[in-house]
């Protein structure tokens, strides 16, 4: 068994003494990036609000992004996928990722689609 | 290049027991699992996101509809969410601490680590098992039209929401639940709501400061609040007075709400429970020795794997569920 960590996150700019502090270290950025998303959930900034890139809102942008960067590091530090060999890592991560991104593109498409079925089509479903 | 996939000449190479990705068959299949499970979630996620793109201007507002948190009263969005997910990723801590300590052969600290996860496990099926019942209960009612759409009453001077048991007037009727011991054997109904449709509407008419709010949502991004006299016309259409949540129908908004809401984190919970089942089960062969005795700790990696996958998970739940 591979006993062997990488102890550097952040692309080598933050690098822990043992596996331990690692994993608190990961732990205090994780609750960092909650609470930023939380607070923003809460307050909701009417300039993240008001503006939209891509048909969806900046802020949900945002909240998508962190929630991408905190799937990483737990799986990346958590599931110890940073000590596999980059084989492991890629099977792993790129299956998913390339049919998700299927998939969500193919449903959110037909579902605006459907939408705009019901807000320009001659449905009644306000009554 | 430890991207490269081969076997050193000196292994068998078809005799089995070679490791092109250096990790045991056990732990492999754990990742087989995680990348399937992971795609089912994906697929209700994904079926969230298309009915919610399809309704996307009467979506209720999750601020609006998880504002509760035990023992306090108030209006509290997504604050307990927050502490959910905060017990969840702290559990995913302690169980990294397990597998460390297990990689370092400390018996004691993984069954001390092994230990805590369990319980922040514990206490994350319950806060969901409360906010499953608290979403069942429902807070303030509403009522549902002739087509399906709900509309939800606000308190004109205050601007909060209204109760309908606030201002529903009180109608003396005959009208009791049906059961089939007391009538037609083989018809019965569920629970009547606490006020009729009449009531609730002879309410509104009585009390000139309540308003309804539909579940439009106008371009400030909130739910479209309608004048007085558009009020008393629209309550016209009222066919249901719905209290709560069920599969069919939710004072919250669209149905398909609720729907999502109980598969998806009832999907998930259920993976949190059996979690906590394999954890426990792990934790008592780690205090019996079978690992100590196996000469490595490697179950427990696997189960940690299983563990931050639930906390991988919830982390998208989260997301968009309560934040998007």
């Amino acid at each position: 068994m591979a006993h062997e960590h990488k102890l550097e996150i952040f692309r080598g700019l933050v690098k822990f003494r043992s596996n331990t502090s690692k994993i608190w270290g990961v732990l205090v950025f994780l609750s960092i990036v909650t609470a930023i998303e939380v607070a923003l959930g809460i307050t909701k900034p009417a300039i993240l609000t008001a503006n939209s890139f891509l048909g969806m809102k900046l802020l949900n942008w945002i909240f998508i992004i962190l929630t991408l960067v905190k799937a990483y590091y737990i799986a990346w530090d958590f599931m110890h996928l940073r000590d596999e060999k980059s084989t492991l890592q890629r099977a792993v991560v790129w299956t998913p990722i390339f049919l998700v991104a299927y998939l969500i593109f193919i449903l959110l498409f037909e579902a605006d689609y459907i939408y705009t079925v019901f807000r320009d089509g001659f449905v009644k479903w306000d009554f | 290049m430890d991207t490269t996939v081969t076997t050193g000449a000196d292994e068998p190479v078809w005799g089995g027991g070679n490791r092109p990705l250096n990790a045991s068959y056990g732990k492999l299949m754990m990742w087989f699992f995680i990348v399937s499970d992971a795609l089912t979630f994906s697929g209700f996620l994904a079926a969230y996101g298309f009915s919610r793109f399809k309704f996307i201007e009467t979506w209720p507002i999750a601020d609006e509809v998880f504002t509760h948190v035990p023992f306090f009263h108030g209006n509290f969005p997504m604050y307990y969410v927050a502490f959910m997910t905060f017990v969840l990723i702290m559990s995913s801590v302690t169980m990294v601490l397990a597998v460390d300590a297990g990689h370092r052969m400390m018996k004691n600290k993984v069954i001390i680590y092994m230990f805590l996860t369990i319980i922040g496990g514990a206490i994350f099926v319950g806060s969901q098992a409360w906010e499953w019942a608290t979403f069942i209960r429902g807070d303030y009612g509403a009522v549902e039209t002739k087509g399906g759409r709900i509309l939800q009453f606000v308190n004109a001077e205050t601007g909060e929401r209204a109760a309908i048991a606030d201002f529903a007037a009180t109608i003396p009727g005959e009208r009791t639940q049906h059961e089939s011991a007391k009538g037609l054997w083989f018809a019965d109904e569920s629970s009547l709501p606490t006020f009729t449709v009449n009531e609730v509407a002879e309410g509104l008419r009585a009390n000139p400061n309540i308003l309804i709010r539909t579940e439009q949502i106008t371009a400030e991004g909130e739910k479209t609040l309608l004048s007085r006299p558009e009020t008393l016309d629209r309550i016209k259409d009222a066919k249901y007075v719905v209290e709560g949540a069920n599969l069919v129908r939710n004072e919250y908004g669209s149905r398909l709400f609720a729907d999502f809401f109980f598969f998806i984190t009832g999907f998930h919970g259920f993976h949190v429970f059996s979690g906590v089942v394999i954890n426990i089960i792990i934790f008592f062969n780690v205090i019996l020795g079978t690992y100590e005795r196996r000469g490595h700790y490697e179950m427990v990696e696997k189960v940690g794997l299983y563990w931050h996958f639930v906390d991988l998970v919830w982390v998208f739940v989260f997301t968009f569920f309560y934040l998007v």
